[in-house]
């Protein structure tokens, strides 16, 4: 990785969750993960393994037990400003429009409403929801759902993008349009993502690099692996080269351990 | 509308069910028409259950003269400001205890015991402190209204969706906007489905504070028909209440329609 200031640097942190009964959990342990600007890292790992709790730190919604936060080199101090986030759940706000949720953010920051309607439009059209914008979220299938989320996060431009599996919930063949589309939209401005997955070809397919957590708790980086395919990439079809294969087959050798260790461990609850 | 889907035939029988409690009803109270067989007297029917027909000449009566309505205004002006006032200091109350934990530990007994309390037993306090005028009935009504505005706002911004919230914040909301656009917007759903509740309720603490004791209002004119044994008054009363009563969910639902079109609805398939 270049000696440049990483966009977003995880140091060494730890998250020890404590019940109300005295019981502690680690989630995770001694994670060190640094995101260059523009780069797109995916983060996969059994289920179960502290990714999304990761995320939740990068986003300054949790604090971590030990280790420190820098974005853009500086220490993070309440929420992570520079970053947008995409639920794995539905985030949406049920009583708003599809358009209302979009300009959401812009509506927050003070900006003149009919600029923000106009950026908004501009976006759903983006998203390839034109003319959908007087929809309320339960009138949109979860596809479209997706997009106006997607929409209402990338409208703000934030500098790091962190999704939570944001396509899990969908089928096949949307996801992999959706997927498509993520990625022209990133390499039409490249920020620096962070993308969470526990789908190894999903992970391969978008990314710049893949870091494999072991499975939890305690979980912590195995492998890290950089991704040498070319750009642009079409996700369906990316996944029929040798390079691909090889790829996978030397990522799943890292990861099939924890992938068993995390059923059984699931197996035996 | 859900109106439109009801078939032909039931609406027939829902009438023909009607009218034919009225003839029953006729029928049976009328001194000639059948010989009397609970009552000694023909016309002991008439005196107790009151008969049909002079029902509806009295409400006839009350609404031709015009004398029903300065009546039915008060009772109607006490729900809506029992309503409105109810309404927005449960929704203030629930939103504060709902958000501050503190203030809820300690309002929580007091909470409690005000609610589980008999409401109606205040009538008589309420009419010594704001008198027998309109204020005494919107102060019952308000006691009334604002327990169940207030445990659904509570419970509204307790539900609130943990990722809406962390989203709403992700993207740039102040606490005060995080309570503009997502607190309020959530408990005001839970509002809305109690509002046919609250509504309702606020008419009958009109209603109740009137009867026990006014100088105007619908519950008052019952009150003095039933003074003067006048039975065939006090079942026009009633009818004209229930009347109204209905007309006000009518409103109720009709708002709620406006209001809600953000929450899904049973049955409804409008998907791409």
């Amino acid at each position: 990785m270049s000696a440049a200031i990483p966009a977003l640097a995880l140091q060494d942190i730890t998250v020890t969750f404590v019940s109300p009964d005295g019981g502690r959990y680690t989630a995770i342990r001694d994670t060190t993960l640094r995101v260059a600007p523009g780069e797109f890292v995916s983060v996969v790992g059994p289920t179960g393994c502290g990714k999304s709790t990761l995320l939740n730190v990068a986003v300054g919604l949790l604090q971590p037990s030990t280790g420190r936060t820098q974005v853009f080199g500086a220490p993070l101090d309440g929420l992570n400003r520079k970053a947008g986030y995409l639920f794995q759940t539905e985030a949406l706000m049920p009583w708003r429009t599809a358009l209302a949720n979009v300009t959401a953010g812009l509506e927050f920051r003070g900006i003149e409403e009919g600029q923000a309607k106009k950026q908004g439009e501009a976006w759903l059209q983006r998203v390839g929801l034109g003319g959908f914008g007087e929809r309320y979220p339960h009138q949109l299938s979860g596809g479209m759902r997706k997009r106006v989320a997607l929409a209402q996060t990338l409208i703000l431009d934030p500098e790091i993008i962190l999704m939570d599996e944001p396509f899990s919930a969908l089928d096949i063949q949307t996801r992999q349009l959706m997927e498509n589309e993520l990625l022209e939209l990133w390499s039409a401005n490249r920020k620096s993502v962070i993308f969470i997955t526990h789908d190894l070809e999903e992970a391969i397919s978008l990314s710049d690099r893949v870091v494999v957590l072991s499975a939890g708790p305690e979980s912590h980086p195995i492998g890290e692996f950089q991704i040498d395919l070319p750009r642009p990439r079409d996700v369906a079809e990316i996944r029929l080269t040798p390079r691909f294969v090889e790829l996978h087959s030397l990522i799943w050798g890292a990861m099939r351990e924890e992938v068993l260790k995390s059923y059984a461990r699931q197996q035996n609850k | 509308m859900p109106g439109n889907r009801i078939s032909r035939s039931l609406r027939f029988w829902q009438v023909a069910l009607f009218v034919a409690l009225l003839v029953v009803w006729h029928v049976a109270t009328s001194p000639t028409l059948l010989p009397p067989i609970y009552f000694d007297n023909p016309h002991k029917a008439a005196f107790f259950f009151g008969e049909p027909l002079k029902v509806l000449e009295r409400i006839w009566i009350w609404f031709s003269t015009g004398y029903i309505y300065s009546h039915l205004w008060v009772t109607l002006l006490e729900t809506l400001m029992a309503f409105v006032i109810g309404t927005v200091l449960g929704l203030g109350m629930g939103l504060w205890l709902a958000l501050s934990p503190t203030a809820s530990a300690l309002f929580d007994p007091y909470i409690k015991g005000f609610n589980s309390m008999p409401r109606v037993i205040l009538a008589p306090i309420f009419g010594v402190w704001f008198g027998l005028g309109m204020a005494s009935k919107v102060a019952l009504g308000v006691t009334l209204v604002f327990f169940i505005v207030f445990f659904n706002v509570y419970q509204g911004v307790r539900e609130v969706s943990h990722t809406v919230l962390a989203n709403a914040r992700i993207l740039g909301a102040s606490n005060r906007q995080l309570m503009r656009h997502v607190y309020v917007p959530s408990a005001m759903s839970w509002v809305f489905a109690s509002l046919h509740n609250s509504v309702g309720l606020a008419f009958v603490g009109a209603v109740v504070g009137e009867y026990l004791g006014s100088s105007e209002g619908v519950g008052y004119i019952i009150l003095q028909a039933e003074g003067t044994f006048d039975i065939n008054s006090v079942f026009a009363g009633i009818v004209v209440l229930t009347a109204f009563a209905l007309l006000l969910d009518w409103i109720v639902t009709l708002a709620e329609r406006r209001l809600l079109v953000w929450q899904p609805r049973g049955g409804e398939t409008e998907k791409i």
